[in-house]
């Protein structure tokens, strides 16, 4: 039975510096209900006149873990990031209600193959996924491609690049989109069909598929899957702002 | 009033939580039919303009407004004029 949407408090426990501009908020939340991979919470920030802020942010953390984890990529414009990246501390307390979302999610009782698109922040609820598949052993066959501007903001990488070297089905595909390393053996350019081509499952396979990441990317990405023939109905789609706020 | 984030185009995913307040279920997953045009959409791929001072959500295949959603002042405005039909679960 879902339970009513309450705001409660969160104990910020750690935090961790994945790039230079984004950070992950590990938060035990008493009572937390447990989420489902690709569940979002809401944030909610009070000034001490009592002007309220609040932003979405994906949950980064598997089912399985005992602490909810999220990942928040700093806006210098934006009216919560910096707060949540840079201000907070280690045993700090933040507002929080969820999870939130039904559409945008991955079980792992489902068979078929995963594609999994990412551009920027947009790596964070196909990461709880990706950490779902791992905590639970399964051996769901799973391509990531994710594009980013330079290495340097590849969120997750060493992480990724240890899943992905386990051999359990898990492919991991970069793209770098500004800036790429001398030697950089990925791909340098924005996502396209011939990409996707390389890539994606073939469509035979009747892959199920969820893309994250800006608006643009997004809707690029979900109709060139369309006209590759993809059948619409197993791409599930989810657009972050100019990235959250 | 709470303030909305971005004028640009988001999706139903970005009003779970605003939903779940209304509706008390979870309605990113429920099936919406378009009194304009008629397709049905999960409420998670609609299109979704935040722009203050409400929410408003836009058919993915025809652009016509299903639902306004604003919030403030202790209330709700809540205009399902576009949508013919929600399905969800629950129950």
């Amino acid at each position: 039975m879902l339970q009513v949407l309450r705001w409660q408090i969160g104990i910020v426990a750690e935090l961790v510096q994945e790039t230079p501009r984004v950070a992950s908020l590990v938060l035990d939340v008493p009572d937390w209900p447990g989420h489902d991979a690709g569940q979002h919470v809401d944030v909610r920030l009070t000034a001490d006149d009592g002007y309220q802020a609040e932003r979405s942010y994906s949950i980064a953390s598997a089912p399985e873990d005992h602490r909810v984890a999220i990942t928040v990529e700093r806006l210098e414009d934006g009216e919560v990031s910096p707060y949540l990246v840079g201000e907070v501390r280690a045993g700090d307390k933040v507002e929080l209600r969820g999870p939130i979302g039904g559409y945008f999610v991955w079980k792992g009782s489902d068979e078929r193959p995963l594609l999994l698109v990412a551009g920027g922040s947009g790596i964070v609820p196909l990461m709880a996924m990706i950490r779902h598949r791992a905590a639970t052993g399964s051996k769901t066959p799973t391509r990531l491609l994710y594009s980013s501007r330079s290495l340097e903001d590849v969120i997750y990488r060493e992480e990724l690049d240890r899943l992905a070297s386990a051999g359990d089905g898990l492919t991991v595909a970069h793209t770098l989109t500004r800036k790429q390393p001398e030697g950089w053996a990925g791909y340098s350019r924005r996502i396209d069909t011939a990409m996707l081509a390389e890539v994606a499952w073939p469509k035979a396979q009747m892959p199920i598929v969820y893309v994250c990441g800006p608006t643009p990317l997004v809707e690029g990405v979900a109709s060139l899957l369309v006209d590759m023939g993809y059948d619409p109905a197993s791409i599930k789609t989810e657009r972050f702002g100019p990235t959250g706020g | 009033m709470t303030v909305q984030q971005s004028d640009l185009k988001l999706d139903g995913n970005a009003i779970g939580g605003l939903l779940r307040e209304i509706f008390t279920m979870e309605m990113t997953a429920a099936i919406g039919t378009c009194a304009h045009c008629g397709t049905l959409h999960a409420v998670g791929e609609v299109e979704v303009y935040m722009n203050a001072p409400g929410v408003v959500v836009r058919c993915p295949s025809c652009g016509e407004v299903q639902m306004k959603v604003v919030r403030g002042r202790g209330k709700y405005w809540l205009d399902l004029s576009g949508v013919r039909c929600l399905e969800f679960a629950g129950g």
